[in-house]
């Protein structure tokens, strides 16, 4: 791991955010920086990318966040038996991120459900749709303002529609 | 871009020629589907061209409920995610918590919950073996595999009172310790299973159909298996020897011996003959396991300073040291029930690998609760591995992977 | 008087000329025996209950002892388990499938999600399917035991065994 660091140092330090070690290493990289940054670690040899998730930190109390949101992955290298953590702040506004389908076909689907739960858009994805959510959904559900359950006035139109038609047959 | 059913008759009726893709509806509710997983098939004659799962109607918000509850709470909702293999869920969530927490479980803690672990392996791995067969036509296997299936729950019953959904780990430890009565059990079922084990290889590992419709099928290198981000028996069964109890030791692996099986071509009779060979693995770790219980009788489950089942929101700090009469002295001071801060386990449950991903903000309620999901990337890896074969095959390529929609849509 | 003299009795109500293929009954009667005898329900396996209804039908619990044989098309059941959590996205699927069904049916909600949505008071999750279906049984737990099943299928049996005039397109 002495080597990684090194490199990390040496080549990413324009990019590079903040560098800890947790229960495993924890880099935090800005996005410019980070397509190269995860080829890079791809061709280290951390070739399995176990996760891919967002976290929202909307009123986050016991740190202050730059940006609202943040992306996060797993990485492991098999050789080396490593588990790494890659984190990239997303602002609110500029709420994108760059897709890595062209080197894992597996981040194809975690980011769909990323863009389905967050809202954040993923560059270079072929096929970016609601993957959990019915097509029509209105809302990112995993967002700290969206309420868990939903009222009647904000329900999902396609079930406001069935219970209609189902009213209409008991009566 | 929603293709309704309605939209896919319309294409065909306005198709004229045979060069036309054909396009075809499978599920949500399709008895092969292992549950409400959804295909969109693009066919040319019987041939998959394209496949386009469709998943989230089991979608129940889990991870969102999650952030609304505190974390002993959130150990239960990780039973309904993959409900064939309880055990493993809950261990993966407590595993995470723990790191949080710092707790530190207790030897004996550690091999129960190993036991626990490979038992929920043994009963998905049967349930595994008797819809994959009852897919492909063979109704005796599905007898037969419940019958011990019905075996290992009713031991399940004796430990924890539930038969699917245990919630028998807890974070710290487990809930309950073994009785003598559950050991005794134990040691004739590790005792019996291997025979059993027989009978089902008897009975399909060289049946002629079973052979014709495993073997060449959904053939994944080893390469390509990685990069699908597949794990599991089913990157195993390529040859990859990844297995996180191996890689990324927890709970009790480290003390117990056992083998890691390894397919070679890659194809549904690898990954059978793997989960097979797994089968028998597990029984020997549970009879180790069981031997090394009574070097611990007697020893805690629980360990100290594991968090109360209702973990309160903020709790007050104590004095270092106890007063020698009263005990411990509150200071006014409310400190956080937990440090903040994230935590991330893995586990090798028995469909791949379950990895929970958790960050804290000091409350007793997680902040946010990631949890990676074997199916779903084993779904997502379908369009791949159905490419070029027909649709009576896709249905064995469901049933070698294994996949669980609860465990999937979360 | 003299039908119970000659005849015997095979079920409740209905009787047999013996030696003959002649059996005297009151219509609802023999409609209801019938169908509460060989009860053929659809199995739609949504979550953790269908794993039950599984094991409820298999080797040990075995319900073929009650004529009552799963069928997995919705054109040929009596009856639908809907066991498991229904969710919004799912909801309109089961309608659909209920009213493939053909007169008379019978709707089981197997579980606490299907009873009342359970612990899964969320925004994807419906809150009970009896929002949309009209259910005849309810079977609490999560998961019901398999005797739980087989006790609420008994009671179904009851219920259709009382029924009144069901038969004829006039009904």
């Amino acid at each position: 791991m002495e080597e990684l660091y090194k490199e990390i140092n040496e080549r990413f330090s324009k990019f590079l955010l903040k560098l800890e070690e947790k229960d495993c290493p924890v880099i935090t990289v800005k996005r410019e920086g980070f397509l190269d940054f995860i080829e890079f670690l791809k061709d280290f040899g951390f070739k399995h990318l176990i996760d891919l998730c967002g976290v929202d930190y909307l009123n986050y109390k016991p740190e202050k966040k730059e940006e609202r949101f943040e992306v996060v992955y797993h990485l492991y290298n098999f050789e080396k038996r490593a588990l790494i953590r890659v984190k990239v702040p997303i602002p609110e506004s500029d709420c994108w991120q760059y897709s890595l389908t062209f080197l894992w076909e597996t981040s194809n689907w975690f980011e769909r459900e990323c863009w389905d739960m967050f809202g954040i858009k993923f560059k270079g994805h072929p096929d970016l749709r609601r993957l959990l959510m019915p097509e029509d959904w209105e809302g990112f559900p995993l967002r700290k303002d969206y309420p868990l359950y939903l009222e009647e006035d904000k329900e999902w139109k396609g079930y406001k529609e069935l219970k209609r038609k189902t009213k209409g047959e008991h009566s | 871009m929603s293709t309704t059913l309605i939209e896919i008759t319309s294409k065909q009726r306005n198709s004229n020629s045979w060069e036309e893709p054909f396009f075809i509806n499978m599920g949500p509710q399709h008895p092969s589907t292992h549950g409400v997983l959804r295909l969109v098939l693009e066919l040319e004659g019987e041939t998959i061209v394209h496949c386009d799962p469709r998943i989230g109607y089991l979608h129940r918000g889990v991870e969102k409920l999650a952030e609304n509850l505190n974390y002993n709470q959130t150990v239960v909702l990780s039973d309904r995610l993959d409900y064939i293999a309880s055990a493993a869920n809950n261990v993966a969530f407590c595993l995470a918590f723990e790191k949080l927490f710092g707790l530190e479980v207790p030897r004996r803690a550690k091999l129960l919950r190993t036991i626990v672990g490979e038992m929920a392996r043994i009963s998905s791995h049967l349930l595994w073996l008797a819809t994959h067969a009852l897919d492909i036509g063979a109704m005796t296997v599905f007898l037969y595999c419940f019958r011990d299936r019905e075996w290992l729950l009713n031991i399940f019953e004796k430990i924890c009172g539930a038969r699917l959904t245990h919630s028998y780990v807890r974070v710290g430890g487990v809930r309950l310790d073994f009785t003598q009565e559950i050991i005794d059990e134990l040691y004739k079922f590790t005792e019996e299973f291997p025979n059993r084990i027989l009978e089902y290889e008897t009975l399909i590992d060289v049946n002629r159909i079973w052979l014709k419709r495993t073997i060449d099928i959904a053939v994944v290198t080893a390469e390509k298996a990685i990069n699908l981000g597949l794990t599991g028996p089913v990157l195993r069964g390529s040859g990859v020897p990844y297995d996180v109890r191996k890689f990324r030791p927890y709970d009790a692996y480290s003390e117990v011996e056992f083998e890691v099986p390894v397919g070679e071509r890659g194809d549904t009779y690898d990954r059978y003959k793997v989960r097979m060979k797994e089968l028998r693995q597990s029984n020997w770790i549970i009879r180790q396991c069981l031997d090394k219980l009574a070097e611990t009788k007697g020893e805690p489950v629980l360990a100290e300073g594991a968090p109360d089942l209702l973990i309160p929101e903020k709790i007050k700090e104590p004095e270092p040291k106890p007063h020698p009469k009263k005990g411990f002295i509150f200071t006014g001071k409310e400190v956080d029930v937990v440090p903040p801060g994230e935590a991330f386990a893995s586990i090798e449950s028995p469909k791949g690998e379950l990895a929970v991903y958790v960050v804290s903000d000091g409350s007793n309620k997680p902040w946010r609760l990631r949890i990676r999901t074997p199916s779903f990337v084993h779904i997502s890896a379908i369009p791949e591995l159905s490419r070029g074969y027909m649709i009576a095959d896709l249905i064995a390529i469901i049933g070698t992977l294994d996949v669980v929609l609860g465990d999937c849509d979360r | 008087m003299g039908i119970e003299k000659s005849t015997i009795e095979i079920a409740p109500k209905i009787r047999q000329i013996p030696g003959t293929p002649v059996i005297i009954s009151p219509l609802d009667e023999i409609f209801n025996w019938a169908r509460a005898s060989s009860l053929w329900p659809m199995t739609f396996g949504l979550a953790c209950c269908a794993i039950e209804m599984m094991a409820t039908g298999a080797s040990h619990f075995d319900l073929d002892r009650f004529g009552i044989i799963f069928r997995a098309t919705p054109r040929q059941a009596d009856c639908i388990i809907v066991a498991g959590t229904v969710t919004k996205k799912m909801a309109p699927a089961v309608k659909r499938v209920y009213e493939q069904m053909p007169e008379p049916k019978y709707v089981i909600a197997m579980g606490s999600c299907a009873c009342s949505g359970g612990i899964f008071r969320t925004y994807s999750t419906v809150q009970g399917v009896d929002e949309f279906l009209p259910v005849d049984v309810y079977i609490p737990g999560c998961p019901p035991r398999p005797e739980a099943l087989i006790y609420g299928l008994l009671k179904l049996q009851e219920k259709i065994r009382k029924e009144r005039g069901r038969w004829g397109f006039w009904r």
